[in-house]
């Protein structure tokens, strides 16, 4: 099945607006004077956006944009759990489930009122590999996306030049591992840090590879390539 | 305005002025189709943020953040190292807990061989393993955590003292992160770091709250009556009864906040909730002071 969240994809034409204006709310978010900017009237023909797709745009608000359209997935995901009726979890599973469903969309809508005007639009998702009835098909997806998550943030804290946003982020990271953890307990009891290399160290993975593995899970095409690589 | 002319006079004083920019030169190129979209005024601003990346923190602050982690990782070490190998503990941490608190003393202990390795690789020697008082007496010895209540006799009392470094070392961490943004691989490697001690402080939460449902409600696992104990950090609830609660509370004191980038968490996005949900759904940083205040009792 595939759904709509948070709003319709942005139309090209509303695009180039949010697009034009992406700075001004970067800069209102770090609490600089948005007096100082013009706002641009024309789209840069060498950077076109698809029409059924979202451009994460660049620099940190790129890398802002991929935090949202992540936490996008997540919080519609555990949307989709918790509207389940038959999901086979446990009073207390179904109790932590319902947590993470409004930590993600407190998530989801914080990155929503941070990028202001230049958030990418809603994604349309695909869950129809996902079983909602079924206990371990909920939990195995679950698992995907937060340890992706944790992957995705240890990776993307690098590409920020703001400090201000990377305490955010990693403000974010470490909810989203104990997120992982717990779910990884569910599986499989012990196995909360079953993640770690010979160095005792998580994943960290680059945009690239996270898009990938969400890939099935989004409909949206997700135009990365202006985000920052170092 | 003329870019290159800065650039030109920073290099003069700074021969290495391009190479410390060379990560932002992607930044740099799209300077030039920026012009149609904001004003030069702005440029100012964003160029700020370039330099601030590639000037801001020294290699000494990069050591200073890798000694300090080396610390608590030593502490965390120490303690999993000798609650594994403690006689008073062989009835009461068993099976699975043992199993789960033998996986973190490795990855604990793996940390503090990554860290070693990469102050030395940096050019800094690794300081050496403090020595530790897990009474929390601060050498003395006969802290709050001595006698009946040694963490080295006392699982209960041991699992709430696991969760406290766990809590703490993810907020430590969290803390010092900024300080290594110019530094792309010791930010990248203390961020895998952080991630999995929040992922050991989820599971020592959930094994303090399974033996507090196994062996007759909170009260027997120092867990304050009417808390549900949960993987993340609700309000400033450390989790941990008296009398241990104040000992520590400094761990979890700005954990309760429900403002995050000048947004009201419990009221966003046209939904209301809890100040508990809201402030569960951030874990907050803490300062080398706070994290040195709170671990100085288990100092020797």
């Amino acid at each position: 099945m595939k759904q709509i969240i948070s709003s319709p994809p942005v139309k090209e034409t509303e695009f180039i607006s949010k697009y034009g204006m992406q700075r001004r709310n970067m800069l209102k978010f770090l609490g600089a004077s948005a007096a100082v900017i013009t706002i641009g009237s024309s789209c840069n023909d060498d950077d076109p956006i698809p029409n059924n797709g979202v451009n994460l745009g660049t620099g940190d608000t790129g890398v802002l944009n991929y935090a949202y359209a992540l936490e996008q997935l997540e919080a519609a995901f555990y949307i989709r759990v918790t509207q389940s009726t038959s999901t086979g979890l446990s009073t207390q599973e179904t109790a932590y489930f319902n947590d993470l469903m409004q930590h993600e969309v407190i998530h989801r809508e914080l990155f929503k009122a941070a990028l202001g005007s230049s958030a990418i639009g809603g994604l349309e998702v695909d869950f129809s590999s996902i079983n909602f009835s079924s206990r371990s098909s909920i939990l195995s997806a679950a698992q995907t996306f937060e340890d992706t998550g944790v992957a995705a943030y240890n990776g993307a804290g690098k590409l920020l030049v703001s400090t201000d946003f990377l305490a955010l982020a990693g403000k974010i990271v470490s909810v989203e591992a104990r997120h992982a953890a717990a779910i990884r307990d569910m599986v499989s009891p012990g196995s909360f840090a079953g993640t770690t290399d010979s160095n005792g160290l998580d994943p960290a993975l680059p945009p690239s590879a996270v898009l990938a593995a969400i890939a099935p899970f989004v409909k949206t095409p997700i135009n990365a390539s202006g985000l920052p690589t170092s | 305005m003329n870019l290159q002319n800065i650039i030109n006079e920073i290099e003069t004083v700074d021969p290495e002025v391009y190479e410390k920019l060379d990560t932002r030169r992607s930044a740099m190129k799209s300077f030039a189709n920026m012009g149609s979209k904001i004003a030069l005024a702005a440029l100012p601003l964003a160029l700020g943020g370039m330099f601030k990346k590639a000037y801001a923190q020294t290699p000494a602050d990069v050591l200073d953040v890798l000694q300090f982690a080396l610390t608590l990782e030593y502490l965390e070490a120490e303690f999993y190292n000798r609650t594994n190998a403690a006689p008073g503990l062989t009835t009461t941490l068993t099976g699975a807990a043992r199993t789960a608190y033998q996986k973190i003393a490795a990855d604990e202990n793996a940390h503090v061989t990554f860290l070693r390795n990469t102050i030395t690789a940096a050019g800094g020697v690794p300081i050496a393993k403090p020595t530790f008082d897990f009474t929390g007496g601060g050498g003395s010895g006969t802290g709050p955590l001595s006698g009946i209540n040694s963490v080295f006799v006392n699982y209960v009392v041991n699992l709430a003292v696991a969760q406290t470094f766990e809590d703490t070392g993810v907020r430590a961490y969290k803390g010092q992160a900024p300080r290594l943004i110019n530094n792309n691989d010791a930010l990248q490697a203390a961020l895998q770091i952080h991630s999995v001690e929040a992922r050991h402080a989820a599971h020592i939460r959930t094994m303090r709250r399974a033996y507090a449902e196994a062996n007759g409600g909170n009260a027997n696992a120092a867990i304050p009556a009417g808390v549900t104990l949960k993987p993340w950090i609700t309000l400033n609830q450390s989790g941990i009864a008296d009398p241990f609660a104040a000992f520590v509370q400094g761990s979890y004191n700005g954990e309760e906040l429900t403002t995050q980038a000048g947004v009201q968490t419990t009221s966003i996005g046209g939904q209301t909730y809890s100040a508990a949900t809201a402030s569960e759904s951030f874990d907050e940083p803490l300062t080398k002071a706070q994290v040195t205040t709170i671990i100085t009792p288990f100092l020797g």
